[in-house]
C-alpha cells in the first residue's frame, strides 16, 4: 500500500510528462468540473469527508480552509501554492515537482474553480532549479493543451498559473512572508489577522497550501473523499509522502498511508545504517521536537499519534539518528539554522534565535556553564509563541525537545566539557 | 461599539479598534515600542503582548482588534511574564551607552526597561554592533542602539511618502538604512528624531549640546509657513537648544516640518544684531535705545515735515506678528501715510480693491485631506507648505484627483491626476482653457468678456479632464500656491480660479507666504485697507510701487529687501537711494548695513509674545521663550514707543495681548469670503519672446531666520545659485550641465553655473534668489539674456 497518490504515476516512464498523467486519468478531473460546473460546495464537502490535512506541516483541515474564502466576492481573487520547501529534513514537494507537476497544475486549477480565483501563482524554493524547470515545462504543456488560460476548452473558465522562484530564504516558506515576496517585498511575515483569506497576495483573498497537498486533490476528486479517508484513517485522511533522511540504509521520500507504524517505515527506509541502534527521530522536519528512537518504534505515523507522543508530524520529514549521534550537535546545527534564518523582524525570534545558538554552542564546545541548560529552556520558552510567525516556535522546540529526553547529555557536556558520545 | 474589559475596568469601544487603543482612550498604560498612533501597525517588537481571556497565548494590543465581551489583563502573571521576556531580548543587544546617549533622559527603552527590566543582564556573549549610516545634515545615527521597531522606515512609506530608510539583512543582521548610501532629503525627515523610540537617530545639531533633563519646555508657533504648526521650543540658560513638534490634531498632528525644527540655527546666528546702530558720516556706530529711536523719530519728522509723509514706505515681513504689523500702520498712518504692505512678493497689484478681505485657505487645513480633487496653481505644496503637502497627501492617496498647473515640474509624493507644466507666461491661458472646457462641459453661459478673453484658447483632453474632475468633485478645492502669488499675471489666475471655483462648487483657497499673512490683511498691514477693513483710496502705494516711486524714506521690518522682495536689484536700488531708511532687524544684514540709517535689534518669535493668524483664519497667540537677545527688544515695544515718541495717541499698550484684543474688536467679527466679483481680466499674455526667470524661493531661503539655519543650508533643498535650465532650451543656446554663463537681468548681471534641470519646461529657466559681488538681479516672470562663457 504505497505510492497510491501523488506518487501514483511514479512507475511510468517519464511521469512529469502530460501524456504520462493523462494515461492515468490525469486532468479527467479537471475536465469534468470545466464541463459540469461542478459546484464548488460539491468540492469542498468532498474535500471535507477525505479529512485532507495541509502537508506543509501544520496539519489544518483543507476542507475547511477552502471554506474561508469569500469566493463570490467581486474582484480578483489568488490561489498560491507554497513550494517552499525550505525545513531541514523536508524534499517530498521537490519530488512532486520533478515527478507529478501535472498533478499539482490540476490541483490548483481545481483549487482557483472552488474559490473563485482565476490567477494562481506557484513560489519555488530558491534553490530548485530543475524542479522549477519541471514544473515550468508542465505549465507550458498544460497551456498548449489548453487546460489553462482563457475560456478553457470553451468553459467560459479562465486560470492562469504563474511561477515564482524564491530567492532562497526559509522565511518565505511562511504563508505571509511568501506573499510579500511575491509582491516583491523582502520576505517578511505579516501579522495576522487580518488572515489572506480576507487580505492576502496584493491586498486581495487568497488561499495558500502546500504542493502536497494541492497535488493530492485530483485523486481525491477522481476516487472520491471516502476512498482517501480510508487510505488513512479517522481525521488522518489519505496517504502521505515522509522524506526519511539520516543514519538509514535507503534514504528518501516515501508515499504511506498515514497511520503507517514508524518501525514499517523504517523498514521501508532499509533500516539503520550499519546496524546501529536508532538514538533518536525528528519526525516532522527539524522544527519539532525530537523523540527517543524507543519511543518512536512504537508511534504510527500521523498527525494524532505522533501529537500524542510529544512532537508533530509537521511536514512528514523524517529525520533518523544512530547512536553515534551527539544530541548536542545536532541540536548546535539546527539552532544556527534558525538563528540564520530569523527574518529579523520581531524581537524574541531576532535577539533569542542568536542567544540560543550561541548558548549551545558553547556547550557543544565544552564552555557551558553550570546554568546554561535552564538557560536554554528559559530563553526557548520565552521565544514560544510569542513571535509573529511560528519560527519563533521553530527555534525554540527543538531546543526544549532536546533537553527534555537527553538532558544527560547535556549535563554531560557542561560537566566534563566533553561530547559523551564521542568518550564512549 | 463593543463591550470590553480591561483589568476589571468596563469600556464601550469601537467596532475594530485594537486593544491598544482601547487602553490608551481609558489611560491604561501598556507598554509598547513599535505602535504609533499615526503609523501603521507593525507589532513587531512584542512589547505590548498582554493577556487576553480564552487566547492560549498573550497578544499584541497592538495588532489585536477588540471583540464583544473580550476580557484583557495587561498586568496579570502572564502578561507581565510575556513583556519581561520582550524586555530583556530588547536589551542583551543594546549597549550600555546611556551616559552618552543624546536620547538618555527621554528615551522609551530607558523608561520601560526601568519597569520592564532587570538589574543584572544573563547574556553575556559579545554584544551587535552596527556601523552608522550618515543619512546628511540632520540626522545622526547611532544604529548600534536601534531596536528595529521600523517607525523611521514606516514613516518614510506611510507619511513622508519617499521610501528613504529600510531593513536590509535578516535576523541579528538586520539594519535600518537606505537601501543604497544617500542622505535622507524629505522635508518631513526630522520627525524619525522624535519617532525613535531610543537614541538610533537624534538631531545632528542638537547632539551632545544639552541633556533633555536640563531643557525648560515653551509652547509656541513655527514661524516658516502660513500653516501654523505648533512648536515646543526648548531652552537651556536662555538659548533655544532644540525645537519638537507640539500635537495639535487640527494643524499639524504630530509631526513638523524639517524647517520649523531645525530654523532655530539661525536664531543664534553669528550676525545677529544685538545692539541698535546709527550711521554717521558712513560709519556704524553702537549707540542705545533713546538715542537710536531718536535719530529715527527726528529722521521720520524730517521727512514728513519737508517731503510729506507720502514719501516713506514702510515694507513689513509677512511674518511679523499681529500686533507688530498693527501697530506698524497704526502709526505710519497717524503720521499719514498710507504705504504699508506685507505683500512682498506680490508683483501683480491690478486687482486689490476686488480681492477678498482676508484671502484665506477657505477650509480648515484638516479639511484639505478629506477633499475629492484638488486644483493646485502655481503651487510647490510640498517644500512650501509641508503640513498642508502632507494633507493634500492623504487625500490623494485615498483616491482624490489631484491637478496641477505649475511652471515647474516639481516632485509630488503623491499620485498626480493631471499635470500641465508650462512656462509661466502660459500659465493664465491654459487656467483660461481649463475654465473654458468647465463652462462648455456645465453648458452655462460665459460671464462679461470671458468669451473675447479666450477666444484664442482651445481646450484640449487635459483642460477637459480637469475641468471634469472640478465638476465631479463633491467636495473639491482649487489652490492658489506661492508661484500664483508672485506672478505677473496673478490677478488674472485669480479671476479665471475664482469664476472655476463658482461654477464648479469648489472651494477656492489661498496658500500664501510667511507666517502671518492673514494677519497682515486683519492687522491693515496693505495700504488699500486700514484695519477697520475701510478702503483707502489715495497714496497708497503698495510694495511693488513703493519700489517704483523713489520714496524719500523706509521703514523695513524683518526683512532683507534683496531677498524678501519680488524685484531684487529694484529693492536694493530703490532703498540705497533713499535718504533715510530704518531697518527693524534680527541681523546685520549685508543690504542694510549698506542702506540704512538706523538698525533697530529686534526680537524673533521665540523672544517675543505675540499672535499669528493662520492660513485657516486661527488666531494663535504664544509667548517669549528665551528673553530678548542683548539689547533687542520686542518689536511691538519698539512700535509702541515710538508712537510714545512721536505724541500718538492710543499706543500705552501693557502687552502685546492688549493689541491682539483690540484688533479682535475691529476685525474678530469678519468672516473670510474667498468669492470675489467677476472682473474680466483685460487680456491673456501673449509675448512669448526671450527667456525668463522663475525665482523659486526655495524652502530653507523663504526668510532671514532660514537662510541662516546652518544645517538646513546643507540638505538638498537648499538652492544654491546656478542657472536651472530645460535641457532643450539648454541644447538651443548652446550650454551644458557646469558651464558657466553669464545672466543679464534688468541692469543686474552675474556669473553662474549652469544645471540641467529636466523639471523646466522650455521658455523658462530657474534661478534663486542670488547676490554675487553686490550685484542682484531683477524679479521673477521677467526676461533674462544668457550667455555662455
Amino acid at each position: 500500500m504505497a505510492n497510491e497518490v501523488c506518487f501514483k504515476n511514479h512507475h511510468l516512464d517519464k511521469p512529469w510528462t502530460l501524456q504520462a498523467y493523462q494515461s492515468t486519468g490525469g486532468y479527467d478531473v479537471w475536465k469534468k468540473i470545466l464541463n459540469k460546473k461542478t459546484q464548488a460546495d460539491e468540492i469542498i464537502s468532498e474535500l471535507k469527508t477525505s479529512c485532507l490535512r495541509g502537508r506543509g506541516g501544520a496539519g489544518f483541515p483543507t476542507g475547511l480552509k477552502w471554506s474561508f474564502m469569500p469566493r463570490n466576492a467581486p474582484g480578483e481573487k489568488y490561489i498560491v501554492c507554497n513550494s517552499d520547501e525550505g525545513e531541514p529534513g523536508t524534499f517530498k514537494d521537490r519530488d512532486i515537482l520533478r515527478y507529478n507537476p501535472h498533478a499539482l497544475i490540476e490541483g490548483m486549477a481545481i483549487a482557483g474553480y472552488t474559490m473563485g480565483a482565476s490567477v494562481g501563482y506557484n513560489y519555488i524554493r530558491g534553490e530548485f532549479w530543475e524542479p522549477y524547470e519541471h514544473f515550468e515545462t508542465a505549465v507550458k504543456e498544460a497551456r498548449a493543451a489548453g487546460l489553462l488560460g482563457k475560456n478553457i476548452l470553451g468553459s467560459g473558465i479562465d486560470f492562469e498559473l504563474y511561477t515564482h522562484l524564491g530567492g532562497g530564504a526559509y522565511i518565505c516558506g511562511e504563508e505571509t512572508a511568501l506573499l510579500e515576496s511575491i509582491e516583491g517585498k523582502k520576505g517578511q511575515p505579516r501579522f495576522k489577522p487580518p488572515f489572506p483569506a480576507s487580505y492576502g497576495l496584493f491586498g486581495r483573498p487568497t488561499t495558500i497550501n502546500n504542493t502536497e497537498t494541492l497535488a493530492s486533490i485530483p485523486s481525491i476528486l477522481q476516487n472520491g473523499g471516502k476512498w482517501f479517508l480510508e487510505i488513512g484513517k479517522p481525521n488522518n485522511g489519505g496517504a502521505k509522502l515522509f522524506s526519511v533522511s539520516g543514519h538509514v540504509n535507503k534514504p528518501g521520500n516515501y508515499e504511506v498511508p498515514l497511520g503507517t507504524p514508524f518501525a514499517e517505515l523504517l523498514e521501508m527506509a532499509g533500516g539503520m545504517r550499519d546496524g546501529n541502534k536508532i538514538k533518536a527521530v525528528i519526525p516532522g522536519g527539524s522544527s519539532t521536537p525530537m523523540l527517543p528512537g524507543d519511543v518512536m518504534m512504537d508511534v504510527n505515523m500521523d498527525y494524532d499519534s505522533i501529537a500524542k507522543a510529544g512532537s508533530m508530524l509537521g511536514a512528514g520529514s523524517v529525520i533518523v539518528m544512530d547512536e553515534k549521534t551527539c544530541i548536542v550537535k545536532a541540536l548546535a546545527r539546527i539552532s544556527y539554522f534558525y538563528y540564520e534564518e530569523s527574518c529579523g523582524q520581531c524581537t524574541p525570534c531576532r535577539e533569542g534565535t542568536g542567544w540560543l545558538s550561541r548558548v549551545v554552542n558553547r556547550i557543544e564546545n565544552g564552555a557551558g556553564r553550570p546554568e546554561d541548560i535552564d538557560l536554554l529552556l528559559d530563553v526557548s520558552k520565552k521565544i514560544e509563541g510569542r513571535t509573529i510567525c511560528g519560527l519563533g516556535d521553530a527555534a525554540a522546540m527543538p531546543v526544549s525537545g532536546a533537553i527534555k529526553h537527553f538532558r544527560d547529555e547535556f549535563q554531560y557536556h557542561v560537566d566534563h566539557k566533553k561530547c559523551m558520545v564521542s568518550a564512549a | 461599539m463593543v463591550n470590553i474589559e480591561i483589568d476589571g475596568k468596563k469600556l464601550r469601544v469601537a467596532n475594530g479598534a485594537m486593544l491598544i487603543e482601547a487602553a490608551d482612550e481609558a489611560g491604561i498604560k501598556i507598554p509598547r515600542f513599535c505602535y504609533h498612533k499615526k503609523l501603521p501597525i507593525a507589532a513587531n517588537c512584542r512589547m505590548c503582548l498582554v493577556d487576553v481571556e480564552k487566547a492560549a497565548k498573550p497578544l499584541p494590543a497592538c495588532a489585536t482588534p477588540v471583540t464583544d465581551g473580550m476580557v484583557i489583563h495587561t498586568k496579570s502573571t502572564k502578561a507581565i511574564a510575556a513583556q519581561k521576556s520582550v524586555m530583556e531580548f530588547l536589551l542583551i543587544n543594546h549597549p550600555l551607552d546611556c551616559p552618552i546617549c543624546d536620547q538618555g533622559g527621554e528615551c522609551e527603552l530607558q523608561d520601560v526597561a526601568i519597569g520592564y527590566g532587570d538589574d543584572v543582564s544573563r547574556y553575556s556573549e559579545k554584544k551587535r554592533v552596527v556601523h552608522n549610516k550618515n543619512l546628511g545634515p540632520l540626522i545622526n545615527t547611532d544604529m548600534t542602539r536601534c531596536i528595529h521597531c521600523t517607525r523611521c522606515v514606516r514613516f518614510g512609506e506611510e507619511i513622508a511618502g519617499i521610501k528613504e530608510l529600510g531593513m536590509t539583512g535578516r535576523g541579528e543582521h538586520a539594519e535600518i538604512g537606505t537601501y543604497v548610501a544617500k542622505t535622507v532629503s524629505s522635508e518631513m525627515s526630522g520627525n524619525v528624531i522624535d519617532l525613535c523610540p531610543v537614541g538610533a537617530l537624534t538631531s545632528k545639531p542638537f547632539r551632545y549640546s544639552a541633556r533633555a533633563w536640563e531643557l525648560r519646555q515653551h509652547e509656541t508657533i513655527a514661524a516658516h509657513d502660513c500653516i501654523g504648526s505648533n512648536i515646543f521650543v526648548h531652552t537651556r540658560h536662555e538659548k533655544i537648544m532644540r525645537v519638537v513638534p507640539k500635537e495639535n490634531e487640527s494643524i499639524n498632528e504630530t509631526w513638523i516640518s524639517d524647517r520649523d525644527r531645525f530654523s532655530y540655527e539661525g536664531l543664534n546666528s553669528k550676525d545677529r544684531l544685538l545692539t541698535p546702530l546709527v550711521k554717521e558720516n558712513g560709519e556704524w556706530r553702537e549707540t542705545d535705545w533713546d538715542i537710536a529711536l531718536r535719530v529715527v523719530v527726528e529722521g521720520l519728522k524730517d521727512v514728513v515735515d519737508n517731503l510729506g509723509a507720502a514719501s516713506i514706505g514702510t515694507l513689513i515681513s509677512p511674518s511679523a506678528t499681529l500686533e507688530e504689523m498693527y501697530l506698524a500702520q497704526k502709526l505710519m498712518r497717524s503720521l499719514g501715510c498710507n504705504n504699508i504692505d506685507h505683500r512682498l512678493r506680490q508683483q501683480d497689484f491690478r486687482d486689490q480693491d476686488n480681492a477678498p478681505v482676508i484671502p484665506w485657505l477657505g477650509q480648515s487645513i484638516k479639511d484639505l485631506e478629506q477633499v475629492d480633487a484638488a486644483l493646485l496653481i502655481g503651487s510647490n505644496i510640498r517644500k512650501d507648505q509641508p503640513i498642508a503637502g502632507h494633507r493634500i497627501r492623504k487625500a490623494a492617496i485615498s483616491g482624490a484627483n489631484i491637478m496641477v498647473l505649475n511652471p515647474v515640474d516639481y516632485e509630488f509624493l503623491f499620485p498626480v491626476t493631471e499635470k500641465i507644466i508650462v512656462d509661466p507666461r502660459r500659465m493664465s491661458k491654459e487656467l483660461g482653457a481649463v475654465a473654458k472646457a468647465l463652462f462648455e462641459l456645465i453648458g452655462e453661459p460665459f460671464p462679461k468678456g470671458l468669451t473675447s478673453l479666450l477666444q484664442d484658447v482651445q481646450p484640449n483632453g487635459q483642460h477637459k479632464a480637469i475641468a471634469q474632475h472640478l465638476k465631479a468633485a463633491n467636495n473639491g478645492t482649487i489652490l492658489l500656491g506661492l508661484s500664483a502669488h508672485t506672478h505677473l499675471d496673478f490677478s488674472t489666475l485669480r479671476a479665471l480660479a475664482s469664476l472655476i471655483s463658482d461654477i464648479s462648487k469648489c472651494t477656492i483657497g489661498y496658500l500664501t507666504d510667511g507666517a502671518n499673512s492673514p494677519g497682515g490683511w486683519l492687522a491693515g498691514a496693505v495700504p488699500h485697507r486700514n484695519h477697520k477693513q475701510e478702503k483707502i483710496t489715495s497714496d497708497n502705494l503698495n510694495a511693488s510701487e513703493m519700489l517704483r516711486s523713489n520714496l524719500k524714506a523706509f521703514v523695513l521690518q524683518g526683512i532683507e529687501p534683496e531677498k524678501d522682495c519680488a524685484n531684487h536689484s529694484l529693492a536694493v536700488n530703490s532703498i540705497d537711494q533713499a535718504e533715510f531708511v530704518v531697518g527693524l532687524s534680527m541681523y546685520k544684514s549685508d543690504s542694510l548695513l549698506e542702506s540704512a540709517n538706523v538698525l533697530l535689534p529686534i526680537s524673533p518669535f521665540t523672544e517675543t509674545s505675540g499672535t499669528f493668524v493662520n492660513i485657516e483664519g486661527r488666531w494663535q497667540s504664544f509667548q517669549g521663550a528665551v528673553s530678548s537677545a542683548g539689547d533687542s527688544r520686542p518689536t511691538w515695544k519698539i512700535w509702541r514707543v515710538l508712537g510714545n515718541l512721536f505724541n500718538v495717541d492710543g499706543f500705552d499698550y501693557m502687552s502685546s495681548e492688549e493689541i491682539r484684543d483690540e484688533v479682535r474688536s475691529f476685525s474678530g467679527n469678519i468672516i473670510p469670503k474667498n468669492k470675489i466679483e467677476w472682473q474680466c481680466p483685460t487680456a491673456l499674455q501673449n509675448n512669448m519672446d526671450g527667456v525668463v526667470r522663475i525665482v523659486d524661493t526655495s524652502i530653507y531661503s523663504i526668510d532671514p531666520i532660514v537662510r541662516r539655519a546652518t544645517a538646513l543650508q546643507q540638505t538638498a533643498d537648499a538652492l544654491t545659485p546656478a542657472i536651472h535650465i530645460g535641457e532643450e532650451l539648454a541644447s538651443r543656446i548652446g550650454l551644458m550641465d557646469s558651464d558657466q554663463a553669464i545672466v543679464r537681468q534688468g541692469d543686474g548681471e552675474v556669473t553662474l553655473p549652469v544645471k540641467i534641470d529636466y523639471r523646466l519646461p522650455a521658455g523658462s529657466v530657474l534661478i534663486p534668489p542670488c547676490e554675487l559681488g553686490g550685484t542682484y538681479l531683477g524679479h521673477e516672470y521677467s526676461e533674462v539674456k544668457l550667455e555662455k562663457i
